[in-house]
C-alpha cells in the first residue's frame, strides 16, 4: 500500500511564479539608467566613471560584508537593490567630485538609510537621498560645484541662473550632475520602466504636475523648473522607489503632489537649490502615515 | 463595446489548457480493484459509516449517512465487499473515516430508472432530493448544495460556473460542449428550486465551443442567457462571477443570496440533473488528468469517487518510478492541495488530477523581504493590500489581519504568483484567516 515515491508538498499556488524576481526588478532600474549613466560619461568625463563605479561596488560591497553575504560575485551582488542605491546616488553627483567622497556617500547611504532601518523593504527613507543629504551636510561645496559639460570649467547651472536653450537642456548639454541633464535619455528610461509596470503614472504626473502649477506662483520659467535640476530624475527614479513610496494608488498621486509641493517650496525660498532631495525625504517620512489612512475600498465594503 | 464580461484587477495566467481541451469525457478504464471512500467529503460533519467490514455493496448504494443539515450522504462507487471501515489518508493530509471496498472484476453499469415527472415534484421535495444524492459543490467548494438552495425565499439570479479559469482543467469545458442537454435540464431544476427569473451561463472565452453550443440550446429558452465572460483569473471564483455577470458587488459577510445571486458549478448542475431525473446519487465525477507533458494519455475522466491517485495516474500511462520531484495536485494549479501520499483518494469536488514537473516544483532561490513593489496591490482580485496582511499574518496581528480584511481573500493565489521576493504571501493570508474571521464576528456582535 505504501511505497510512495518522493513528491514534493506545498502550499497553493502550484504555479509559483510568473518568473519575476527582485534581481530581475532592480536589474531592470539599472538597465533604465544606464543611457544617462553613459551620457554622463560621455558628457562630463572619466571622472564621472570613477564615480559611478565607487558608488556602486561601495554600495554593494558595504552591504554584502555587513550582511555576511561575501562567498562569491553573486552573493555580493545579492538581490541588486545596493548596486540601484550606489549607481542613483552617483547620478545626483556633481562630475567632478572625487570618487572617495562617492564612496562615502554611497556608505552612508546603505548602512544609515537602510542596514540601521532593517535592510530591504524596511528602510523609510530613499537610502540614495540618504547618502546625498548626508554629503551635502558635510561637504556642501564640493556637492554644489558644478562644471560645464563644453569647456569643463566652473559653471552655473540652469536653476543658478545659467541662461541655456530649451533644447540643450532637453538633450542634457548643460552643467549638472551626473545623469540628472539629458531629460531625453531619463524619459526613455522612464517609459522603459513604466511599461515593465515598475513605475506608476500618479508619482511622476502628481510630482511634475505640482511643480508646473506652482512655478508660475513663484516666478519662475516652467522648464527651467522641469528640465533644469534633478527634477526628472527624482520624479522618475527617487519618488517612485517601491519601499519607500506609498501602495495606494490615491497615496501615491498625494505623494507626488507633496514632492512637487516642497520641491518648488525648497527652490524658491531656501538658500541651497535642494528641493528635489529633501522634498522626497520629508514625503519619504509620511509614507507609513499614508499607507495606514489611505486605502481603497476593499471589493463589497461598504462603509 | 467588448462582447465578453468580467471583473476589476485579477490577472491573466497561462491556461495550459491544451493538453485535455479536446479530449472527450471518457471512462477511466480499467475500474480500481479498490476504492477508499473519506466519509467527509464536504463541508459539514462527517457521516456516519452504514456498512460493516464483509458487507456486499452495489455501486450507487448509500455507504454513510447522518442525520444533520450540515452533511451530505455518500455512495458506492463500485460494486464489491467492504473491506475495511477505519481512518485513511485523504489529498488534504489529515486522515478521514473512510470506507474501503475491494471491487468486483466485473463492473455493471449502475442502473439508473428514469424520473419522467420532475416537473411534479414539489421544491421541497427537490431538496430534498439534493440531500439524498449526496449533491455537493463539484468545483472545489464541496459545500452541501441542499444548504446553497435553503432559503424559501426565491433567488431572482441562478448563475452557472462555466468559467474553469484554473489552469490545466477542462472538465467543466467538455461537460458543457459535450452534455449541453444534461446541463440546461439540470439548470432547469436549479431554476425551480430557487424560483428564479433568469439563469445565466458564464463561459470564459477560450472555451467557444462550449459557448456556441450552449447558445444554441438555450436558444429557445427565454431566461436563460450564455455570458461569454473574459479569460481572466479568477473568473471562476463566486464574487468575481458575479460582479461579473450582473454587475453586483456582493457586500462583504452576505451570502450570495442576499444579492440575488445562487451560483453553481457546471458539473454540479449535471449531478443535480442525473440525481433528480435519473436517480443517480453522485458516486462518480468527470475530472481533468494532466500536466505539462507528464501524463502520457491525459484526458478528462469519468472517475469513480475513492479511487486513488496512484491508480489514476497508473490508468493514464505515468510510470510512478520516474516521478521523484515532481509535485501531484487535487484541483486547480492555483488552488489545489499537493497530496502527500498517492493513497489519497479522489472525492466529490476534486477537479483535476495533476502531475507537475520538477521544473514547475523548484523554482530557485529563497523568499526574500517585501519589496513593496505592489504587483499583488494592482492585481488583487479583492482589492486587498496582500503584502501588508502576508506581514501581520507573519507578526500574528490578527487584529490588523481583520482590519486589512483578510476574512475576504479569495484564496486566488496571485499575490504568490507575481512576488518578485517569492514570499508565501496567500499562505501566510490563509494562516491568519480563522483568527481575523473571529475577531470580525466578535465586532459585528
Amino acid at each position: 500500500m505504501t511505497d510512495n515515491p518522493d513528491i514534493v508538498v506545498t502550499e497553493a499556488p502550484h504555479l509559483m511564479t510568473d518568473g519575476d524576481t527582485t534581481l530581475i526588478v532592480m536589474s531592470d532600474v539599472m538597465l533604465a539608467l544606464l543611457p544617462a549613466a553613459l551620457a554622463g560619461i560621455y558628457l562630463f568625463g572619466l571622472n564621472t566613471l570613477y564615480v559611478i563605479m565607487a558608488a556602486v561596488f561601495t554600495a554593494m560591497a558595504v552591504e554584502a560584508v555587513c550582511l555576511k553575504r561575501v562567498g562569491s560575485f553573486q552573493e555580493v551582488l545579492g538581490d541588486g537593490s545596493a548596486a540601484v542605491t550606489g549607481l542613483l546616488l552617483a547620478l545626483t553627483l556633481p562630475p567632478q567630485i572625487s570618487p572617495g567622497l562617492a564612496a562615502a556617500g554611497a556608505a552612508f547611504g546603505i548602512i544609515i538609510g537602510k542596514l540601521f532601518l532593517g535592510g530591504l523593504g524596511h528602510n523609510i527613507f530613499n537610502p540614495a537621498l540618504v547618502g546625498r543629504g548626508i554629503l551635502l551636510a558635510i561637504w556642501p561645496a564640493a556637492m554644489t560645484s558644478y562644471t560645464s559639460p563644453v569647456d569643463g570649467t566652473t559653471a552655473a547651472t540652469a536653476l543658478g541662473g545659467a541662461e541655456f536653450s530649451y533644447f540643450e537642456m532637453f538633450i542634457g548639454n548643460i552643467p549638472g550632475s551626473i545623469g540628472e541633464t539629458s531629460a531625453l535619455l531619463l524619459l526613455l528610461g522612464a517609459i522603459y520602466l513604466f511599461f515593465r509596470g515598475r513605475i506608476g503614472w500618479r508619482i511622476p504626473l502628481g510630482y511634475l504636475g505640482t511643480v508646473a502649477l506652482l512655478s508660475p506662483l513663484f516666478g519662475a520659467d516652467v522648464l527651467i523648473q522641469l528640465l533644469g535640476g534633478g527634477l526628472l530624475l527624482g520624479a522618475f527614479y527617487m519618488a517612485t522607489d517601491m519601499v519607500t513610496s506609498p501602495m495606494d494608488d490615491r497615496a501615491k498621486l498625494l505623494f507626488g503632489v507633496g514632492c512637487g509641493l516642497f520641491t518648488i517650496i525648497i527652490r524658491e525660498l531656501a538658500t541651497l537649490p535642494e528641493g528635489v532631495t529633501y522634498a522626497i525625504l520629508i514625503m519619504n517620512a509620511l509614507v507609513p502615515l499614508m499607507d495606514r489612512y489611505i486605502k481603497r475600498r476593499a471589493f463589497g465594503e461598504v462603509s | 463595446m467588448r462582447r465578453e464580461k468580467s471583473f476589476d484587477k485579477g490577472m491573466y495566467i497561462p491556461h495550459h489548457k491544451e493538453y485535455t481541451n479536446e479530449k472527450n469525457i471518457t471512462r477511466l478504464l480499467p475500474y480500481p480493484e479498490e476504492v477508499i471512500i473519506p466519509l467527509n467529503q464536504h463541508i459539514g460533519e462527517t457521516v456516519d459509516p452504514l456498512v460493516e467490514p464483509g458487507d456486499r455493496v452495489e455501486v450507487g448504494d448509500k455507504i454513510g449517512d447522518l442525520d444533520e443539515f450540515w452533511s451530505a450522504p455518500v455512495f458506492a462507487s463500485v460494486s464489491g465487499v467492504v473491506r475495511a471501515v477505519e481512518e485513511r489518508p485523504t489529498g488534504t493530509g489529515c486522515d478521514c473515516l473512510s470506507v474501503v471496498i475491494e471491487a468486483d472484476e466485473e463492473q455493471p453499469e449502475f442502473q439508473s430508472s428514469v424520473r419522467k415527472d420532475w416537473q411534479s415534484l414539489s421544491i421541497k421535495e427537490l431538496k430534498q432530493l439534493l440531500k439524498e444524492n449526496g449533491i455537493v459543490g463539484m468545483g472545489g467548494a464541496a459545500c452541501p448544495t441542499h444548504i446553497n438552495v435553503s432559503a424559501d425565499d426565491p433567488v431572482p439570479n441562478l448563475i452557472l460556473n462555466g468559467a474553469e479559469c484554473e489552469p490545466f482543467l477542462t472538465c467543466d469545458h467538455r461537460m458543457m460542449a459535450e452534455w449541453a442537454d444534461k446541463l440546461v435540464k439540470g439548470a432547469q431544476i436549479l431554476f425551480k428550486i430557487i424560483q428564479a427569473q433568469d439563469c445565466f451561463i458564464g463561459i470564459e472565452t477560450n472555451k467557444p465551443d462550449a459557448i456556441e453550443i450552449l447558445e444554441e440550446k438555450t436558444a429557445g429558452l427565454d431566461n436563460f442567457h450564455v455570458v461569454p465572460l473574459d479569460t481572466k483569473y479568477p473568473q471562476g471564483y463566486k464574487k468575481t462571477l458575479i460582479k461579473a455577470v450582473t454587475d453586483k458587488e456582493p457586500p462583504m459577510g452576505a451570502r450570495s443570496a442576499e444579492v440575488g445571486c445562487i451560483v453553481r458549478n457546471v458539473g454540479t448542475t449535471i449531478a443535480i440533473y442525473e440525481a433528480v431525473v435519473h436517480q443517480k446519487p453522485l458516486f462518480e465525477r468527470v475530472t481533468t488528468v494532466s500536466g505539462p507533458h507528464t501524463v502520457p494519455e491525459a484526458g478528462n475522466y469519468i472517475i469513480p469517487i475513492g479511487t486513488t491517485v496512484r491508480h489514476i495516474l497508473t490508468s493514464c500511462g505515468v510510470d510512478l518510478n520516474n516521478i521523484e520531484g515532481h509535485k501531484v495536485v487535487m484541483g486547480g494549479a492555483m488552488t489545489g492541495t499537493a497530496v502527500n501520499t498517492l493513497d489519497a483518494p479522489l472525492t466529490k469536488s476534486d477537479t483535476g488530477v495533476l502531475l507537475l514537473p520538477e521544473e514547475m516544483v523548484n523554482i530557485s532561490g529563497e523568499p526574500g523581504p517585501c519589496i513593496r513593489c505592489g504587483k499583488c496591490v494592482d492585481n488583487c482580485p479583492m482589492f486587498l493590500f496582500p503584502n501588508e496582511l502576508s506581514l501581520s499574518a507573519e507578526a500574528e496581528d490578527y487584529h490588523e489581519a481583520e482590519r486589512l480584511h483578510a476574512t475576504e481573500c479569495a484564496e486566488c493565489g496571485i499575490c504568490s504568483y507575481v512576488c518578485p521576493s517569492l514570499r508565501p504571501v496567500v499562505e501566510n493570508i490563509v494562516q491568519a484567516k480563522p483568527e481575523a474571521k473571529k475577531i470580525r464576528r466578535s465586532k459585528n456582535k
